[in-house]
């Protein structure tokens, strides 16, 4: 079954074209990567794909349904949610205020039964501590729950995002570069933590990564990207040893 | 988690504190020019936690504040004065409802109107609000134009010392109520959705926060607490003057939140009590009152971003947090 494809997708600033004839499509459960040099428009397409930008071109669906040009706040509704390249954490709020920031919706008390405390506020309010601690074991930062965001180390910072993420009870779960910034054994670590959440909550993940390691290790698919044209697609053993994509990286 | 039982704790704080003050008030121990002080000392609390509302947990600064009492002080000072039918308790309860009303609405409009705007923008657009409302409402017959509207039934009706006990006691019971829906507020989804805003605006809306509605409901409640403030101070005062809601008054309550810590609710009422209480017992420093604000707040931005300072407030905070922990362990 389809879960993401997008359709010629691209995007003009002014007379630069970041991104162009963009298609991809993503199978449910499946483990998809974005990978190309810097500036060759990966971060752009997750801008596009979540609504941060609006495509001047071409379209993207999710489970059939188009999304293009909708705001963030509808295609977060609507089952995509990210993580931002340069952590975009809930800085001064503590851990699990951050994961509750990302179950607001699934909570149902109004604004007025919160105010008078009713019992339905209460009720609902500790479901959502209970699956927000739930969350946060899953990644392991339970015991740092009444810690401020911004005084965890980088590599749970990331697994916060993640953790936030989940919390809004995404169909697709983009995430950009997760692996930024981690030493080799983080690394490993996340990579089993990506693919406990495949598993565990039935997930279809798109992943930018500029760690090869991680990428070959989990991504069944990937897609490369250079100055925002897409340089090969497909199983990622044959993709990564085409010469086309080696000299990309490398060089002539 | 805190039990409901908990958090319910403060209130019997609230209680109690009301209580120990109206003893002191009945025994005339406390003099009646203190005695005068306390219903504004309330009324500002309510302007100050309402702005730190939008200031310290919203994360927009208002310079406009002044506005939304004014309103309040209008729409509560004409019912007062005009519906006369009605036995004064439930006019007040009237009063009280309709200055609500109308602030969250005017405040909803404005911010709605200026809702692209942020920071140093939306600051001034806020400023300039605070003056247009001040000439708008001369104009509205039935306000009494630039002399102000005189003649308002007040709460402080009788001899000394009941006259300040039944203002006190109105406006305690006010404030409390406004307090704890505020506070309720933010420990609500609907409060970290606030917060979550102020931190990071793009990424509250990945996650399906809506960034503009959030911020026109945060806005309109503050404006409603302001609203209600502005009615207590025209029941206490009893006439109301377009001259006593210029953006001085807007910046005053703004020191305090800035004194008092943005975000700190508890920081909040502290600073309004040290800041409208300590000019008049000084009564000589009188004068020097917008110096001293001024200082304070220069000093307060300076001292805020000196580490030293703040990793000192920290270790200074964490102490006494663990002492009152420990103390509270020990009569457990």
């Amino acid at each position: 079954m389809v879960m993401l494809e997008t359709k010629n997708l691209g995007i003009s600033f002014g007379g630069l074209r970041a991104v162009d004839e963009f298609n991809l499509t993503v199978n449910k459960g499946q483990l998809y990567g974005l990978i190309g040099p810097n500036g060759a428009g990966k971060t752009t397409v997750f801008n596009l794909l979540t609504g941060v930008y609006a495509p001047t071109s071409g379209g993207f669906f999710l489970e059939g349904q188009s999304l293009a040009g909708k705001s963030p706040l509808e295609i977060n509704r609507s089952g995509i949610a990210r993580t931002f390249q340069n952590i975009r954490l809930f800085k001064d709020m503590s851990v699990i205020d951050n994961v509750k920031v990302g179950l607001h919706n699934a909570a149902r008390y109004s604004l007025f039964e919160g105010l008078l405390m009713l019992p339905r506020y209460a009720a609902e309010e500790a479901a959502l501590e209970k699956r927000a601690r739930e969350l946060l074991r899953v990644f392991d930062l339970d015991g740092e729950r009444e810690y401020l965001a911004s005084n965890l180390p980088y590599g749970k910072q990331r697994k916060l995002e993640i953790a936030r993420a989940l919390a809004t009870s995404p169909k697709l779960l983009l995430l950009d570069e997760p692996a930024a910034g981690m030493n080799p054994n983080e690394t490993a670590e996340l990579m089993e933590t990506i693919r406990f959440v495949r598993d565990e909550f039935d997930m279809t993940i798109l992943l930018i990564e500029h760690d090869m390691k991680l990428v070959s290790g989990i991504c069944e698919q990937v897609t490369v990207l250079n100055f925002g044209t897409t340089l090969a697609q497909g199983e990622t053993s044959a993709v990564l040893s085409d010469p086309k994509v080696v000299r990309a990286y490398l060089g002539e | 988690m805190k039990t409901r039982l908990q958090r319910l704790l403060p209130l019997v704080w609230a209680i109690a504190l009301f209580g120990v003050i109206l003893l002191l008030m009945v025994t005339k121990v406390l003099p009646r020019s203190y005695q005068q002080m306390l219903p504004t000392i309330c009324t500002y609390i309510i302007m100050a936690v309402s702005l730190n509302l939008v200031v310290g947990f919203l994360g927009d600064l208002s310079l406009g504040h002044a506005a939304f009492y004014a309103i309040g002080a209008y729409v509560g000072g004409m019912i007062l004065r005009y519906m006369t039918a009605i036995p004064f308790g439930l006019r007040m309860i009237v009063a009280i409802v309709a200055a609500a009303v109308v602030a969250f609405g005017v405040g909803a409009a404005f911010l709605y109107l200026v809702r692209k705007l942020r920071g140093d923008y939306l600051a001034i657009v806020t400023l300039a609000f605070g003056e247009f409302v001040r000439s708008i409402v001369k104009i509205i017959p039935g306000t009494g134009g630039s002399a102000g509207l005189t003649d308002i039934p007040t709460i402080a009706a009788g001899a000394f010392p009941a006259k300040y006990i039944k203002a006190f006691s109105w406006s305690y019971l006010v404030m409390i109520l406004c307090i704890f829906f505020i506070v309720n507020l933010i420990r609500s989804r609907h409060g970290r959705a606030i917060m979550a805003v102020r931190d990071n605006a793009i990424a509250a809306a990945s996650v399906g926060i809506n960034v503009s509605r959030c911020r026109i409901v945060t806005f309109a409640i503050a404006a409603l607490f302001a609203g209600i403030a502005g009615v207590l101070y025209a029941a206490n005062t009893a006439a109301v003057n377009p001259a006593d809601f210029d953006y001085n008054v807007s910046i005053e309550v703004l020191v305090m939140v800035v004194l008092g810590g943005m975000g700190n609710i508890g920081g909040s009422i502290i600073a309004t009590i040290i800041l409208v209480a300590l000019p008049k017992i000084l009564l000589d420093a009188a004068q020097y009152r917008l110096l001293i604000y001024a200082v304070a707040l220069i000093a307060m931005m300076m001292l805020n971003a000196n580490p030293r300072f703040v990793s000192f407030k920290r270790r200074v905070g964490e102490k006494l947090g663990a002492k009152f922990k420990s103390l509270r362990k020990g009569r457990a």
